[in-house]
C-alpha cells in the first residue's frame, strides 16, 4: 500500500499522524513527541508546516494551528568538535554513521 | 470541565500525574488535574531521563530503589513503553576528596542493597569504550541504574488515571485559588472554576506562584537547565556517564542519540528557557574531553527546562501551617523524575490515610523554620 511520508528524517507517515490524533495527541507539541516528527536532522524545517496544516484540517479546518514548537539551536547540525574548539570534522556533512568509524 | 472535585492537582508533570495515577488505582477518582500546557510542557518533558540509586542519604537511596522497581513495571501497567534501560551510571571522581566521598556513599548504598562498586579508571574504560581517564582518580559504577524516555511515562500514567475516572485538563491555567480563613473554597482557571477543599501544588518551577495565591511563601527558586542531543548512532554506550568535577552527564537513548547536560555554576535564578551559546561550548568541551569519539557527532538541538530548587536540595512535601488541605509536592530540583513513582504512591497513601509516611512531616515546609534540614550532597547539574 502506498504511504505518504510527512517527516522524511524520521519516516513519520500521514497514517502515523492520524493515529496519534485519534489517540488524543491533538496539538503540535504532543504530536511531535508522540510520533517523533521534527526530531530528526532537519529539526522540523521540512515538515512542521505540513503537520500544522494537517492538524488544522483534522480539527475541522477552522482551528488555525499557530503554536509551532520553539525554534532552537542548531540551525544546522554541527559536529560537537566545533564547539569544543577542535578543527577536526570541520567539513563533515554526512549523517547516520557510527562514531567508532569516524574516529579512525 | 467538572465544577467540583474532592481534590485538585495543579500541574500535569510527572509528580502530579504519578499522584493522580496512584489515587485512581486506589479507587479515589474524584480528582481533577490542571495543566497550563500540554503534558510534558514542564521539566518532566525536558529532562535527561536518568534514574539512579547512587545517592548520599538513605532517604533518597530508598526512594530511588522503590522507583526503579516501579519503573520496571510501569510499561506493562500502562501499555506505554518507557524504554527503561538499566545500563548503569558511571561517576568519575577527579580529586581525592570526591573519591573519599564516593567510598562512604557506596558503603551506605551497599547497606541498602544497591550494588554500587568502586572501579579503577582502567576498569571504567572497559565499561565505556574510548573513555578518556586522564586525571580520573576513581569511578563509581552501579549496573542497576538506568535511563528512560520521559514522555511515555507521563502519557501512560495520564491514560490509566483518566480511564479510571480522573479528569485531566491540559491547556488550562490556574489563575487564582480562593479561601475562606484556613479553608480552600475553589480553584479558578482560565476555563472556569472548580469548587474543592483540597489542592495539591505540583506545579514544579511555578509552585511559588501557586502558593502565593493562598498567601503561602515557598523558598523554591527556578533555575534554567540546558541540555542537548547529538545525532543518533548505533548503540555503543551502556551507562549514563557523569563527571563529578563539573556536573557533566550524558547517556545514549534507545533511539541512539546522545543526550546530556552540564552544570553552570554561574546560572542565576530565572524563568528563562532560552538557549545559550555558552552552554553549547561548555557542554561540547566537557563531553568531548571525557569521550573523545563524540567529537564527530553533530549536535542536533539544545533546549532547556527548570530545576525547581529548594534551600536544602530536598523536595517540599505535605501540609503547610497556614491553610488546611493545601498539599505541597514540589521542589524536586534535578532529580524529581526518578523518584516520582515512589513519591506519587506514598502521597496517595498518605492523602487517603492508608499509611503515615514520615517523609511528609520530615520534608514539610516548616522544616526550614525548625532548622531541621539535611543536605543531599550527590546532586548533578
Ligand atoms: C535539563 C533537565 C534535566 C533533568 N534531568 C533529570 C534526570 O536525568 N533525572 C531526573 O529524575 N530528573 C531530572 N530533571 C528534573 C526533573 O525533570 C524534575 O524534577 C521533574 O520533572 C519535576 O516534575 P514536576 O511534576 O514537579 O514538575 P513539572 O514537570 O515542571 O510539572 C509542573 C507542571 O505544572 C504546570 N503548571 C505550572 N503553573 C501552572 C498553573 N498556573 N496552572 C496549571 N498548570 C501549571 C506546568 O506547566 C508544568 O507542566 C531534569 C530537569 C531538567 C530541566
Amino acid at each position: 500500500m502506498a504511504k505518504t511520508i510527512v517527516c522524511h528524517c524520521e519516516d513519520v507517515t500521514l497514517e502515523d499522524l492520524k493515529e496519534a490524533f485519534e489517540a488524543g495527541y491533538r496539538d503540535l507539541e504532543s504530536l511531535k513527541r508522540y510520533t517523533g516528527f521534527a526530531t530528526g536532522l532537519c529539526q522540523g524545517k521540512g515538515c512542521t508546516a505540513h503537520v500544522a496544516r494537517m492538524l488544522s484540517s483534522l480539527k475541522g479546518g477552522d482551528d488555525v494551528v499557530s503554536d509551532p514548537p520553539r525554534t532552537r539551536p542548531l540551525l544546522h547540525p554541527t559536529p560537537a568538535a566545533r564547539f569544543a574548539g577542535q578543527t577536526r570534522f570541520a567539513g563533515q556533512n554526512s549523517s547516520s554513521k557510527s562514531c567508532d568509524e569516524e574516529e579512525s | 470541565m467538572k465544577d467540583k472535585a474532592d481534590l485538585v492537582i495543579i500541574g500535569g508533570g510527572v509528580i502530579g500525574l504519578s499522584l493522580a495515577y496512584h489515587l485512581a488505582k486506589m479507587g479515589f477518582t474524584d480528582v481533577v488535574v490542571l495543566e497550563q500546557g500540554f503534558l510534558c510542557f514542564g521539566a518532566s518533558g525536558r529532562n535527561g531521563g536518568g534514574v539512579r540509586q547512587q545517592w548520599s542519604t538513605e532517604e533518597n537511596i530508598r526512594l530511588m530503589q522503590e522507583s526503579v522497581r516501579m519503573f520496571k513495571a510501569l510499561s506493562i501497567e500502562t501499555g506505554y513503553n518507557l524504554w527503561f534501560r538499566q545500563g548503569g551510571y558511571l561517576f568519575l571522581a577527579r580529586d581525592p576528596e570526591t573519591a573519599t566521598g564516593l567510598e562512604s556513599t557506596i558503603k551506605l548504598q551497599n547497606r541498602c542493597g544497591v550494588p554500587t562498586r568502586l572501579v579503577s579508571p582502567t576498569q571504567a574504560s572497559k565499561i565505556v569504550h574510548g573513555l578518556n581517564t586522564d586525571g580520573v582518580e576513581i569511578c563509581a559504577f552501579n549496573p542497576t541504574d538506568g535511563v528512560l524516555f520521559p514522555f511515555p511515562a507521563l502519557w501512560g500514567m495520564a491514560k490509566v488515571a483518566s480511564d479510571l475516572g480522573v479528569e485531566i485538563n491540559t491547556f488550562t491555567r490556574v489563575t487564582d485559588i480562593a479561601a475562606k480563613g484556613r479553608q480552600i473554597v475553589k480553584v479558578v482557571t482560565d476555563k472556569g472554576s472548580i469548587a474543592t477543599n483540597r489542592v495539591v501544588n505540583a506545579a514544579g518551577a511555578w509552585s511559588v506562584q501557586i502558593a502565593k495565591m493562598l498567601g503561602v511563601e515557598l523558598p523554591n527558586k527556578p533555575y534554567r537547565h540546558e541540555i542537548l542531543i547529538l545525532e543518533p548512532t548505533k548503540p555503543f554506550l551502556n551507562p549514563m556517564v557523569s563527571d563529578l568535577s563539573n556536573g557533566l552527564y550524558f547517556s545514549q537513548t534507545m533511539r541512539g542519540e546522545i543526550c546530556g547536560g552540564v552544570s553552570n555554576p554561574d546560572e542565576k535564578s530565572s524563568m528563562d528557557t532560552g538557549a545559550s551559546f555558552d552552554f553549547l561550548r561548555r557542554m561540547s568541551s566537557a563531553m568531548v574531553a571525557v569521550l573523545p569519539k563524540l567529537a564527530s557527532l553533530k549536535v542536533m538541538r539544545t533546549w532547556a527546562g527548570f530545576y525547581d530548587e529548594t534551600p536544602d536540595g530536598n523536595p517540599i512535601l505535605g501540609r503547610v501551617n497556614q491553610i488546611d488541605g493545601f498539599i505541597q509536592l514540589n521542589g524536586f530540583g534535578g532529580h524529581g523524575f526518578m523518584m516520582a513513582p515512589a513519591i506519587g504512591k506514598m502521597a496517595a497513601q498518605w492523602i487517603l490515610r492508608k499509611a503515615n509516611h514520615q517523609i511528609f512531616s520530615k520534608y514539610d515546609l516548616a522544616r526550614f523554620d525548625r532548622g531541621e534540614t539535611e543536605r543531599e550532597t550527590f546532586v548533578i547539574g
